[in-house]
């Protein structure tokens, strides 16, 4: 070669653009397409769960109740008057097909917007909600002396106190100086009178209820018989007894609860809502009251958490409008616990036999292929096959067999938690199956092989080391089991699922355990509150407060599971494969 | 000697090297055996199918009671693979297939009234990766002791200790015994799986380059417990190291391409080899 080409290289720089910025390496604009992918769906996820939590959080938080006044010269009236008061709950433009003419043309903006309030006193005015015009609203006040009272029935109220009569006609009126002590006294005392009437109702005659029941069965069933033996009419002689019995014992209860009823209607509260117009009420329909516009920052702090916790442990009222949740948590929590219990050792076992024992070959190349495909079945269809394998069939059967004199009442032959977690159980028993099989095939063959080489059987290798090595990866399966389970609705409507349980499916009552009992479930709530409730503008904040305790179950149940996954995973690390 | 010395000189030249550095572990090897059975383990026309591939090819040969006997062989040989058949580990692999015999004690491995479970716990096996179990130090040794159900506390407390001792382990984790095995070092992890290997008392150990992911310290640690281990049990090692098979065995078997090329005492397959291949192997010139 010649000299001449081997001219003097350049010193090797890094490479610059005109403007002498460093460059970056070519085709790295992808990075920007992927990262835009996961900001997307980090900007859903986020979006979604903060809406949920703001409207969510927000439905608990006291807030102060607005006295709106109206133009006199304006179409804008409440029932006649100029004035309403209420909870302004939105402000947003109006609809234009509603507007008038002088509306649209007005100068200000407010004409064309509208705002919405709570009203409460559905009683009264027949409404929760309701819009007014914006730009007819001259003055917005909060008066101290409003008071927010939760009742038992009808809703919220929203009034200024008058007095409170009793029966014998003793009268403490507002503007006595001791009016809200013995208010105070007073809804304290139909409170814990409440608890007493629920605990007589709900237990005491509810166990005669069920126990009566069974009875009337059983002297229905030798009733219908064709032919008595002497000792059938035996039988029903001693269940009519029992039944005499049980009437004996319920009937002191009865009076009981009746007196304390009775009681509750003693005191009478007389107020005023904004239209003017008195009304009144037995104290003991109040479930609460607070004076909102009184309330400090601490004092709605501590009603915040008072409702949030009325919320989560009480029973629900009014068509699930109103009052807590506590039996969808509790159904919700119960179901999904079943179907763990149910699906984890199905689908392991199924892992286990497809990874270790089986040959590999076509067929259960086949078979796997056919599971996968089974997590991507609709769920409706096993909502379906539940029904009639589990509930019609199985449970059918079960009834021919075990309570033949219920019939044809059924007794497990109708949905009930027990189907309804195995219909679960058997919808996400695939993704139990994939992450055990992948958890199992990550042990590795050198512990596999020491554990053959000290003599240990293949079922020994399984149970004292593969099994254990790959738990983590094993509750990993059953976390997304869980996820998906929890949150499942549409099978569970043909399986069990009801908007009113009257019962838990566990409670004090033997056999503690009620497998065949129907339940209540947070997914199927936040659909009977927002779609089946007759007052939709109502059960919105509800709606948001369930789906984000729904959330927040399936976020504990999960928690659970990884912090039991982490805590195996620490103790199988296997550091050095 | 000058001529021998001429022809193999890299071989040579280690073996008296190791002999001059461990003049002790010479003499061992010197010393007369008490009488031992020539025949412990038996191969008899013994070939060796992974599906349609042949591995092994006739192998004919005898492993000494109470001896070791190296298998050495270039990568593919079959060393390994004769090393895992003798306790059945290629059971494992789907589509193998075998001709001839391999005698225990002249009991037939394959012996179908003849338990695989029962033929390993007569075998120990130590691999070429340390492969402790994800559990304590106490329950790795015990491992085999509890799958053959003896669950005495007395008994798996002086397994334990017994094994650790013999393994060279003991003074090291005594005080450590309920932590993870993961806890200990590479050379520490390889004599735990050899104390392993030895607490259920087999009556061979088979070891499959174990001292292949050790530095050299632990290496030698290693291969001194060979020494003592041999006068209990049978022990067969694969290996690619050379001086190290010529350090630690009694003789040695020459493999390539799945024939048996030569064996015979250690030190003539190093000293003076009668085939030109194992002649090229030892002195480095292929493999």
């Amino acid at each position: 070669m010649s000299t001449v080409l081997e001219e003097p290289r350049p010193v090797a720089r890094p490479p610059r653009a005109a403007n002498n910025a460093p460059v970056k390496p070519v085709g790295e604009v992808y990075v920007w397409v992927t990262a835009m992918g996961l900001a997307i769906g980090l900007f859903m996820i986020l979006f979604l769960l903060g809406l949920i939590a703001y409207n969510g959080i927000g439905v608990f938080w006291p807030r102060n109740v607005a006295v709106v006044e109206f133009r006199e010269d304006g179409p804008t009236r409440f029932m006649g008057g100029t004035r309403t008061m209420g909870v302004i709950t939105l402000e947003q433009a109006r609809d234009v097909r509603d507007l008038t003419p002088e509306q649209m043309e007005s100068p200000h903006p407010a004409n064309r917007r509208e705002k919405q309030l709570f009203l409460g006193n559905r009683d009264a005015f027949g409404q929760a909600f309701a819009f007014f015009n914006a730009g007819d609203i001259v003055d917005v006040s909060y008066p101290k002396n409003v008071i927010r009272a939760e009742r038992m029935e009808w809703g919220d109220a929203l009034f200024f106190p008058v007095r409170i009569e009793d029966s014998a006609g003793n009268v403490v009126s507002v503007d006595d100086a001791d009016f809200d002590t013995e208010l105070k006294r007073l809804v304290r005392e139909v409170v814990s009178r409440r608890t007493q009437i629920s605990r007589i109702e709900r237990h005491q005659i509810g166990r005669i209820n069920l126990q009566m029941r069974d009875l009337e069965l059983e002297e229905r069933f030798y009733q219908r018989l064709d032919e008595r033996s002497a000792a059938d009419e035996a039988a029903l002689a001693a269940v009519r007894e029992r039944m005499a019995d049980l009437q004996a014992e319920y009937q002191p209860l009865a009076d009981r609860a009746g007196e304390l009823r009775a009681k509750q209607r003693e005191h009478t509260l007389v107020y005023e809502v904004i239209t003017g117009q008195q009304r009144s009420m037995p104290v003991g329909d109040l479930v609460s009251y607070y004076y909102p516009n009184q309330l400090s920052v601490l004092g709605k702090t501590r009603h915040f958490f008072a409702h949030i916790w009325d919320f989560l442990s009480g029973h629900p009222r009014e068509a699930n409008t109103e009052g807590g949740i506590f039996p969808a948590i509790f159904g919700t929590f119960v179901m999904t616990l079943i179907m763990s219990i149910a699906v984890m050792p199905f689908g392991v076992m199924a892992a286990i036999y497809l990874r270790e024992y089986a040959k590999q070959g076509p067929l259960v190349r086949s078979v796997r292929i056919a599971i996968n495909n089974l997590a991507g079945v609709p769920s409706i269809v096993f909502g379906i096959f539940g029904l009639g394998f589990f509930v019609y069939f199985v449970g059918g059967t079960i009834d021919q067999l075990f309570y033949p004199k219920g019939l044809p009442t059924p007794t497990f032959g109708t949905g009930g938690i027990l189907w309804a977690s195995l219909t679960l159980a058997l919808m996400t028993v695939p993704v139990v199956i994939v992450a055990t099989e992948e958890a199992l095939a990550a042990v590795s063959r050198g512990i596999r092989e020491g554990s053959l080489a000290c003599g240990a059987s293949k079922w020994q290798t399984i149970q004292h080391l593969v099994l254990p090595a790959s738990a983590p990866g094993i509750l990993t399966g059953l976390v997304l089991a869980m996820a998906r389970g929890a949150g499942e609705v549409a099978p569970l409507m043909l399986v069990g699922v009801v908007a009113l349980a009257p019962n838990l499916p566990i409670d004090g009552m033997f056999p503690f355990i009620h497998l065949e009992r129907k339940f209540m479930h947070l997914g199927f709530h936040i659909y009977d509150l927002g779609f089946q409730s007759p007052d939709s503008e109502a059960a919105k904040p509800m709606v948001f407060a369930t789906t984000l305790v729904l959330i927040l179950v399936v976020i504990v149940l999960n928690l659970t599971a990884i912090m039991v996954r982490n805590h195996l995973r620490k103790k199988y690390a296997a550091g050095t494969f | 000697m000058m001529t021998m010395e001429n022809e193999t000189p890299t071989h040579a030249a280690s073996l008296k090297d190791v002999q001059q550095r461990r003049p002790e572990v010479a003499r061992q090897n010197a010393v007369a055996k008490d009488a031992f059975n020539p025949n412990h383990i038996e191969v008899k026309d013994y070939s060796f199918f992974y599906g349609p591939n042949q591995v092994l090819f006739d192998l004919n040969m005898a492993f000494p009671e109470r001896h070791v006997t190296a298998l050495i062989g270039p990568s593919g040989c079959g060393k390994s693979t004769l090393l895992r058949n003798i306790n059945r580990m290629n059971d494992l692999i789907d589509g193998i297939s075998h001709k001839g015999d391999v005698l225990i004690e002249g009991q037939s491995i394959y012996d179908p009234f003849l338990e695989v479970i029962s033929l390993r716990k007569r075998i120990g096996m130590v691999f070429q990766k340390s492969n402790p179990f994800p559990k304590s130090i106490y329950e790795n040794i015990v491992y085999s002791l509890r799958v053959a159900g003896r669950n005495r506390k007395s008994e798996l407390d002086e397994t334990v200790e017994t094994s650790l001792k013999a393994a060279a382990l003991w003074d090291e984790v005594k005080d450590r015994l309920q932590e993870s095995a993961f806890s200990l070092s590479g050379g520490q992890m390889q004599r735990l799986c050899i104390a392993r290997a030895i607490a259920n008392r087999p009556e061979i150990l088979l070891m499959d380059e174990p001292c292949s992911a050790l530095d050299p310290i632990a290496t030698g640690k290693i291969e001194d417990l060979i020494h003592d281990l041999k006068k209990d049990y049978t022990i067969i090692i694969v290996t690619h190291n050379m001086q190290q098979a010529a350090r630690v065995s009694d003789k040695t078997a020459f493999l390539y391409m799945g024939q048996l090329i030569e064996y015979d005492d250690t030190e003539k397959i190093f000293m003076k080899p009668s085939e030109p291949q194992t002649e090229a192997y030892v002195s480095g010139r292929f493999g």
